[in-house]
Order: C-alpha cells, then sequence, then structure tokens
C-alpha cells in the first residue's frame, strides 16, 4: 500500500505544536463562521485566505481546510439549538432536529449531528485517500484535448444536471468564464477587454469576486430577514455522548446510504445542499413508520449531516487529484492553492507529495479534533449569537475588504468587491446560481488554455476532441449532459408512447 | 433540563415589517439584469471582433474564445429577457419590499462611504468609523460600547495583519503621523 506509507509521512509532516495549533484556530475560527448568520463556508475560507498568504503552504492549507470542516460543524449548531440554518446544508437537519432539542434532547440532537458529521468525512476522506492518486496518475496521462474534455464534462454537467433554470446557469457560467479573460492573454501576451484601463490589466481576481459575491451580498441578504431567535444552548455531557455512540450501530444502514449519496454528490457538482435533502427523504422513504419523522426523529439528524459532510469533503477529490473542484468552497481552495504558486491538478501528487499528503492528513485529524471541540465546547458558541448583528455586520464588511485588498495590494479591488456584492445580492434574489460562475472564473483561463493548444496541435481541427477512445467519450458524454434535460424528456416520451402498445 | 443551560434571546427590534408594501416585482429586476448583461456581452463581443476573434497560421487568435462566449451569453440573455417579460410566476414574485429595501440600504450605504473613507483615510480609521458608527446609529447600541468594540476590532486587525502577519493596508494621514 503506497498510499497508506504516505499518509503516515502526512502525519508525520502535521505533528508539530505549530500546526496543531493553526489546526484548532482555524476550527475555532470556522466554527465561528458558521455559527454566525451571514456568513458560511465559502465566505469564510475566502475572508481568511489573506491571513493565510505568508504562510507556508502545508500550514496554510491545514487552517483552511480547517475552517471549511469548522464552519461544516458549526451549521449544525444553530439548526439544532434555534432553528436557524446557518447553512443551507443544514436547512434538513432542522427538521427533526429542532424538535428534539424542544423536547429537551438537543444534547442527544447535537451529538448525534456532530457524530454523523464525523462519519461521512471520515467515508469521504477514506475515499479520497485511496482514489485520488490512482486518478491523478491515469490523468497524468492526459493531454490538452482531454483536459478540455474534462473541463467541458464540468460545464456541461453543471448545466443539465442543475435544477435552476437552464438559460440562468448559462449565463453564470458563459459570464465567469468572460470574466476569467479579461487582462493579458496567456498565450499571445495581447491584452483583452481592458477597455484602456490599467486597472484592469491585472484581470479580475478571482478571491476578490469571491469575497464580494459571497461576503458581502450575503450581509445585503441577512439584513432583509428579521434576526431574532430564541433558544436554550444546551451544554453535552459524556453520558449523552455514550449513550448516542452506543445506540450507533443501530443505524448502519442509515449513515452507509447517507454516506454513499454525499460522496457521489460531492465528486459530481450536485453539491452539499442536494446531498443532505436527498440523505433526509431517503432515510424517511424506507423508515418503517414514516409519520415520527419531523417529530424528533434521531435519524432525521444523522440523515443530512452525514449526506452534507461526506459531499462536502469528498467536492475535495476531483480538486486535489484533477485541479477541478466539485463545489463553491473547493472552488476557493484552489483559488488559494494558485496563490501559492501550486498548480492544482494531477502533477501535485508528484511534485508535491509532502502538500498533498498533509493535506489528507490534515482532513482526519481535523475530523477528530473538529468533533472534540465541539462536542465540549457548544454552549460557548451558541452564546456567540448573543451579539447584536450591528456589531457583527460592519466586522464581516472590514474583513472582506481587508481580504479583497491583501490579494493584490490594489484599492481598486475593494471597489470590485463592492460591485460584486450588488451582483451576487442580485442574482441570488432572480435565481441565477453563484456556483457555476465561481467555477467558471477559476478554470476559465485553464480551459481556455487547454483548448487553444489542442487547437495548436491538431491545426485547428476539431476532431482531436474524438481522436481517440478516451478523449471522445468524455466529451460525448459531456455533450449528453448538456442535453440530457432534452435526452430525458424524450425517453420517458418514448417509454409512455411504447407501453400503451404492450398493454 | 442540567444545569449546564443558558438561555438565549436575541431581539430584532428595527425588523422589516411583514406587510410592507413591494418595491419591485422580480420580473422587473430579472428583464433590467438581463439587458444590462445583453449590453455587456455586446461590448466584450465587439472588443473581442476587434481584437481578432478568427484563426491565424498559429491557432485562434485572443479574440476567439471570449468572442464566441459573448455570443452565448448575448444569446441566453436574451433568451432570459423574453422569459422575463412573459414569465406570470415571476411577476407576482417580490423583490424587495420597502422595509427590507430601507433595511438593505442602511448596511451597503455605509459600506460605500466606508470604501470611500479607505481611499483618503487609510483602513484602519475606516474601519474604526464604520464600525462604531453602524453600531451606535443603526444598531443603537450605547456610545462607550461601540467606540470600544470599534478601537478593540480596528486596533487587533492592526496587529494581525500590518505587525504579525505583514500583510500590508492602505494608510492614511494619521498613520502618518503616528509613524507607520
Amino acid at each position: 500500500m503506497e498510499a497508506f506509507g504516505l499518509l503516515l509521512h502526512g502525519f508525520a509532516v502535521l505533528l508539530t505544536w505549530k500546526t496543531l495549533l493553526l489546526m484548532m484556530v482555524g476550527l475555532v475560527l470556522g466554527i465561528f463562521v458558521g455559527v454566525l448568520p451571514g456568513l458560511g463556508g465559502p465566505n469564510g475560507v475566502a475572508i481568511l485566505l489573506p491571513l493565510t498568504f505568508t504562510m507556508d503552504p502545508t500550514s496554510a492549507i491545514v487552517m483552511l481546510s480547517c475552517i471549511y470542516w469548522g464552519a461544516l460543524f458549526g451549521g449544525a449548531i444553530t439548526s439544532i439549538l434555534f432553528n436557524i440554518p446557518g447553512e443551507a446544508w443544514s436547512v434538513a437537519t432542522t427538521f427533526d432536529g429542532y424538535p428534539m432539542a424542544q423536547q429537551g434532547r438537543a444534547a442527544e440532537a447535537l451529538t448525534a449531528a456532530f457524530t454523523s458529521s464525523f462519519i461521512g468525512s471520515l467515508v469521504a476522506v477514506l475515499l479520497i485517500t485511496f482514489l485520488a492518486p490512482m486518478i491523478s496518475s491515469f490523468a497524468l496521462k492526459f493531454g490538452p484535448p482531454e483536459f478540455f474534455a474534462v473541463y467541458l464534462l464540468t460545464f456541461c454537467s453543471f448545466v443539465g444536471l442543475g435544477r435552476e433554470a437552464k438559460h440562468k446557469t448559462v449565463i453564470s457560467m458563459s459570464l465567469g468564464l468572460l470574466l476569467a479573460g479579461i487582462g493579458m492573454d496567456t498565450v499571445s501576451g495581447q491584452l483583452r477587454m481592458t477597455f484602456g484601463s490599467t486597472e484592469l490589466l491585472r484581470g479580475i481576481n478571482f478571491l476578490v469576486a469571491v469575497i464580494g459575491l459571497f461576503g458581502i451580498s450575503e450581509i445585503l441578504l441577512t439584513m432583509e430577514e428579521r434576526l431574532a431567535l430564541r433558544g436554550h444552548a444546551a451544554g453535552i455531557s459524556l453520558r449523552v455522548v455514550l449513550s448516542v455512540w452506543r445506540d450507533l450501530p443501530k443505524y448502519w444502514v442509515t449513515l452507509a446510504r447517507s454516506s454513499f449519496i454525499g460522496c457521489w454528490l460531492g465528486i459530481t457538482p450536485g453539491g452539499a445542499i442536494a446531498a443532505s435533502f436527498m440523505g433526509y427523504n431517503l432515510a424517511k422513504r424506507f423508515a418503517k413508520d414514516q409519520d415520527s419523522f419531523g417529530k424528533g426523529r434521531i435519524e432525521g439528524v444523522f440523515a443530512p449531516e452525514t449526506a452534507a459532510h461526506a459531499s462536502g469533503t469528498s467536492a475535495l477529490l476531483p480538486m486535489l487529484a484533477l485541479g477541478i473542484p466539485g463545489s463553491g468552497t473547493a472552488a476557493i481552495l484552489l483559488g488559494g492553492l494558485m496563490v501559492w504558486g501550486l498548480n492544482p491538478g494531477p502533477l501535485l501528487f508528484v511534485e508535491h507529495k509532502d502538500f498533498v499528503w498533509g493535506l489528507i492528513a490534515s482532513m482526519y485529524l481535523g475530523n477528530v479534533v473538529g468533533l472534540v471541540l465541539v462536542l465540549t465546547t457548544v454552549p460557548i458558541f451558541a452564546s456567540i449569537l448573543r451579539v447584536p448583528f450591528a456589531a457583527v455586520a460592519p466586522m464581516i464588511v472590514v474583513s472582506c475588504a481587508i481580504g479583497a485588498y491583501a490579494i493584490q495590494n490594489a484599492m481598486f479591488d475593494i471597489w470590485l468587491m463592492l460591485g460584486f456584492g450588488v451582483v451576487g445580492y442580485v442574482f441570488k434574489k432572480i435565481g441565477i446560481p453563484l456556483a457555476p460562475f465561481t467555477l467558471a472564473l477559476v478554470l476559465g483561463n485553464r480551459a481556455e488554455d487547454a483548448f487553444r493548444l489542442s487547437m495548436i496541435g491538431s491545426g485547428g481541427d476539431m476532431k482531436v476532441f474524438w481522436s481517440n477512445g478516451l478523449v471522445g467519450s468524455i466529451t460525448t458524454l459531456a455533450i449528453i449532459l448538456l442535453f440530457w434535460p432534452l435526452i430525458d424528456k424524450a425517453l420517458s416520451g418514448a417509454t409512455r408512447r411504447l407501453r400503451p402498445a404492450k398493454a | 433540563m442540567s444545569n449546564t443551560d443558558i438561555e438565549i434571546v436575541v431581539d430584532d427590534p428595527t425588523a422589516p415589517e411583514a406587510n410592507s408594501p413591494a418595491v419591485t416585482s422580480n420580473r422587473v429586476v430579472d428583464a433590467v439584469a438581463s439587458l444590462v448583461l445583453l449590453a455587456l456581452a455586446v461590448t466584450l463581443g465587439w472588443d473581442n471582433w476587434r481584437t481578432g476573434a478568427a484563426w491565424d497560421a498559429t491557432g485562434p487568435e485572443p479574440g476567439y474564445f471570449p468572442f464566441y462566449l459573448s455570443i452565448v451569453l448575448g444569446g441566453a440573455s436574451l433568451y432570459g429577457l423574453l422569459a422575463a417579460i412573459f414569465s406570470r410566476k415571476e411577476a407576482s414574485e417580490i423583490f424587495v419590499t420597502r422595509a427590507q429595501l430601507r433595511r438593505v440600504m442602511a448596511v451597503f450605504v455605509p459600506t460605500v462611504l466606508f470604501c470611500l473613507a479607505t481611499q483618503f483615510l487609510g483602513l484602519y480609521v475606516a474601519s474604526f468609523l464604520l464600525i462604531a458608527g453602524f453600531m451606535r446609529f443603526v444598531g443603537k447600541i450605547a456610545a462607550w460600547k461601540s467606540l470600544l468594540t470599534a478601537f478593540i476590532f480596528t486596533a487587533a486587525m492592526f496587529v494581525t495583519f500590518d505587525i504579525a502577519f505583514d500583510v500590508i493596508m492602505p494608510k492614511g494621514p494619521l498613520e502618518a503621523a503616528l509613524g507607520y
């Protein structure tokens, strides 16, 4: 087992006091971010990214990924105690978690949520440990046409499989790809779409856009809501933890099913939100007494939390192995990798072994430390909600501005961030999805380079995308996925027409 | 209930009323956004055509990829414009009510002022003004609490970024007077 040896080496890289300390700091910041309204996983990572600019890449990624795990844990606290999902993916947790808290079983529900989060992530990390090196060594054989085909597959699956209106996904994606092209053209060195502005020469930085789109716009959206809340912050005693854990084996089917759904949806761009709802609905459908769901059933907490965490974690698999993020937060981590001069993709496993295995080891360690941390400190974090939003909101604005400025030391970027904040606010309200935009912005240049290099290689012949079995099947799959809604309709139409004929 | 329980109650006295009249519908905003995107697509498309969107001896010219993307964006926004105009569902959806808009502006306007202040006074002074002002006048929090919070937060940011992590922020006359 080569992976196992490398993983042990990864642990050796991590087990220093400095890294463990950074891990704790990251987790605490992450839980903080997850508990606060108006902030979430992607925002937190984007805002805190500048802190890591001066660290070495391994410490930086450990801290950032711990912020991410922390945010995943933190979302569950507010859902269960206050019926306020801190994150979209914890909405399904409120269905049974809040009723449990009302019945005075808050500690039980929280333990269930944290434990299942831990299990979900663990399954996904195991998957990453063994699958990522295989995929990346396979992907080492990829040339530009294969890479372009994989990018195409990612974009097409967003359009074909997304639940938003198709034209809105296309708008979001093409806008992202266009904005990524602003500035100096990497192949010819010519300027594009700068309209003579020196500020646009640098191009539109991905992280600046993300801080605006997620950070600023989220504050504007939060202000529209009523921000009152009422609830109890329960401490968790060891006795409750042990009694929940003793019952755990009874629910192994639910846990396994949700882990599987989560991993699957995390790798394909389905996302943690879809995974949590699907996990919950399937657990309900397969249960003997479906009516008890929604009234405080512990399985109703296990199912969505396991799926959400499995999906959030496995979204890092395509990012590490292929350089294609499976979620918004993974896209931001990818942006971070580029800032530190690491080129995400299959070569990462060859050129930066320490880094990759350090990251994978930090996923194991971060989840264990995180579980212990949240189980012991819930009441403290719950009381963060007492801080009035009028104090939190301006601090978030300042953090966003610091983040945006620090990336390129440009005042222009602060204005750009503000602009993207308004764009994000409007887009979210009229249903234009932001995830394809983020993904397109971070992958745009690489997709274009892959396309142009394949064109140069083939002398301008589009047939290069069907030149061998591998690239041909990826491209064909991409096109099928793009038109999937039409194909699906045609297929179901055909079967409907066939069935009466048989009868 | 065990004795570790803490009751947490947070009120929101300035919450937007539920029955506030709508300012505009989703249809109007969707149509306007589609128009703006269409205009952007035309502008970028034209610029890329000027840069060169054809093929030359070495392969596609720099404008090729973005030019066709502008066409995709333009097409999708045109479709979006028509879909918004003929959509009954969006016409009935409220984009924002007057009370909500007032609250959103209560954050947005100070944020714009903060960006302006950052440009002229530096980030730290602007941040102190934003936090203290926002807490005092929007959040109606006691003046001493607002000033103290703003000072502690700003100082913490200064120590973390400018001193500990060497991430240099824009500075203004006050920092210059203090010798930074």
